[in-house]
């Protein structure tokens, strides 16, 4: 086994269990904690394959937007200061894990069917695709992502202009 | 005899890879890894004693400012202040409140120690002396921000402490809009050099980036000044409001790795500030490049202590929020679209496969070309326009702000109390 392996089957242990621990423990609060420590792992996992890019935009996005947004509502949520002895096992949780195991098998054959690009001579670091992701996505050609870029671009900044629209309201 | 002592860290540390691989013997993947962690651990040590020197500066340039000594009971000029504060820290009683969540209480600390540390990963500290020569350095540096988000949260919420969630809920609710800007600043600078990188950064500065995006500096430096949590910013723990928040119930060292975690995110951002603003490690050829880097380095810390810690009174929890989202953000936006467009018309740079060259004369060097300065003049020119732009937008504040100077002169002798603004945020 390679120092690449031991590594990966670390990080991917802790992600799952951190991610099973997610689901079955009492405590909101702890619960969003080790969806944080998923998300680490993920990105983790990413910077080992070599996609140094994904994985600090994983941390940028999840962790500092989705889990702060939810740690935030949380903690905005009045009662969930006193959860000892309530269960996370409410009446729906079979309804949950059936909705979870059918995003898992729409998931698959897509997993299944791409093409992965595999680090060849299993060197230890990061690798970065930073400059192929760039062309990919400034590519108009039919192979690029350029009018996708263009609306996600235009999208956000909408939305930021908005929220200085919506703070300044003498403007 | 400049060349050897410029490269003499690369030296020491090329000699030790070869004394691990042919002394010793040890199989390449070893060697690679004895060597990452070696990496790792001068540059956690550098930042340690980093930490030490800056609890020692604060207090002294801030006692200056003050009109008082600072520190100067514990050895020469309380040089050994530091270490007395240290052995203070290790020695005391750790207390737990009863009711604390007891594992994220005690996780949070070095939750907060520990991406202010990886911050000195991606930074250059001189010519190829890098730890991590991460292509997207600079959004590593920014999502390294967001963990220390969590830290905060977790301290507060894990103290069950009324005080420390609030100051938790502020610092994460101004956190995470100094982000804004703080980013945009950046925008300006990634659209000059065209990477990521923060040694590409520093390669393309033919000109300190602070004189063509001075705006942008300004910006910068005020975001990260909140972003650190520094004074006027500090309302996360505003010791006469919340008596500093979040780290209300934590002791000793614990409380100490809190501190670690701030004051070694205002030195990240400072060498971020050397990096980005002030040229990083290029410099004419006199002292080497990791001298240049340092000083740079230092003269940004100095900046923080003197023009924000010492200089202004704490602003309030709506002044703060407005400041960001109507003045610092818009500022931000304007600044990227303008750059657009003059990068366009005097680029800094130019990509050849790949590979970065500067285009015009070698300011920082002291070569005595002078083809920097129309790129310069064409950048100021275009950051004065922004201000332009941006006085006329905000006319109504401008003249606010000098009829409250007149109002104090001409009253001179009976002091009205100052005007508060009174705007709230919208619901």
């Amino acid at each position: 086994m390679t120092a690449e392996q031991i590594v990966f089957f670390i990080i991917a242990t802790i992600t799952v269990v951190a991610a099973l621990g997610m689901v079955s423990v009492a405590s909101v609060f702890h619960a969003a904690l080790l969806m944080v420590l998923t998300f680490l792992g993920i990105a983790a996992l990413y910077m080992v394959m070599g996609v140094g890019f994904m994985g600090v935009i994983q941390v940028l996005i999840y962790v500092g937007a989705i889990a702060v947004l939810m740690i935030f509502a949380i903690m905005l949520t009045p009662k969930v200061m006193q959860v000892e002895g309530r269960s996370r096992y409410t009446k729906q949780w079979p309804y949950a894990a059936m909705l979870a195991s059918g995003f898992l098998v729409v998931l698959v054959p897509p997993l299944m069917a791409t093409p992965w690009p595999v680090q060849k001579d299993g060197e230890l670091g990061v690798r970065d695709y930073a400059v192929e992701l760039g062309m990919a996505f400034m590519d108009p050609g039919a192979n690029g992502y350029l009018l996708v870029f263009w609306l996600t671009a235009a999208l956000l900044l909408v939305a930021l202009i908005g929220s200085i629209v919506i703070a300044r309201e003498d403007l | 005899m400049l060349q050897a002592i410029d490269q003499i860290f690369i030296t020491i540390f090329g000699l030790f890879s070869s004394f691990l691989l042919d002394t010793l013997g040890l199989p390449t993947e070893l060697a690679q890894i004895i060597a990452i962690l070696v990496q790792a651990i001068v540059v956690c040590t550098f930042a340690a004693t980093t930490f030490l020197a800056l609890t020692y500066t604060e207090r002294k340039v801030i006692a200056r400012v003050q009109d008082r000594i600072g520190p100067n009971r514990a050895g020469p000029f309380g040089l050994l202040q530091p270490l007395a504060d240290a052995i203070k820290m290790f020695t005391k009683e750790q207390t737990v409140p009863d009711v604390a969540d007891k594992l994220i209480f005690h996780i949070a600390p070095i939750f907060a120690a520990a991406p202010a540390l990886m911050f000195f990963a991606v930074i250059p500290f001189g010519e190829d002396m890098v730890a991590s020569d991460l292509d997207v350095g600079l959004i590593y540096i920014i999502a390294l921000g967001s963990i220390a988000e969590i830290a905060i949260l977790m301290g507060g919420w894990a103290s069950r402490n009324k005080y420390s969630l609030l100051g938790a809920m502020r610092a994460v609710a101004q956190m995470i809009s100094y982000e804004i800007p703080l980013v945009l600043s950046f925008m300006g600078l990634i659209l000059i050099t065209g990477s990521l990188n923060l040694n590409d950064m520093v390669v393309a500065q033919v000109v300190p980036f602070i004189l063509l995006q001075p705006l942008a500096f300004l910006i910068f430096v005020t975001a990260a000044a909140a972003e650190t949590g520094r004074s006027p910013f500090d309302i996360m723990e505003a010791e006469s409001e919340i008596i500093a928040g979040f780290h209300t119930e934590y002791a000793g060292m614990q409380f100490g790795l809190f501190q670690m975690g701030e004051f070694l995110g205002f030195y990240g951002q400072a060498c971020i500030m050397a990096t980005l603003f002030f040229g990083g490690w290029r410099g004419p050829e006199m002292i080497p490049s990791w001298l240049w880097f340092w000083l740079k380095s230092w003269i940004g810390i100095f900046i923080f202590q003197w023009a924000f810690r010492s200089t202004f009174p704490r602003l309030r929890v709506d002044q703060l929020q407005a400041f960001c989202w109507k003045f610092l953000v818009p500022a931000a936006v304007l600044n990227v679209f303008v750059t657009a467009v003059v990068v366009k018309i005097a680029p800094v740079v130019s990509w050849q496969n790949g590979v970065l060259e500067t285009v015009g004369g070698d300011f920082l060097g002291l070569g005595f070309g002078l083809g920097w300065l129309p790129v310069t003049a064409i950048y100021l020119a275009a950051n004065a326009i922004t201000i332009a732009i941006l006085a006329v937008l905000y006319r109504g504040e401008v003249r606010r702000t000098v009829a409250q100077f007149e109002v104090r002169e001409l009253s001179a002798e009976q002091p009205s109390a100052p005007r508060l603004d009174t705007e709230a945020l919208p619901a």
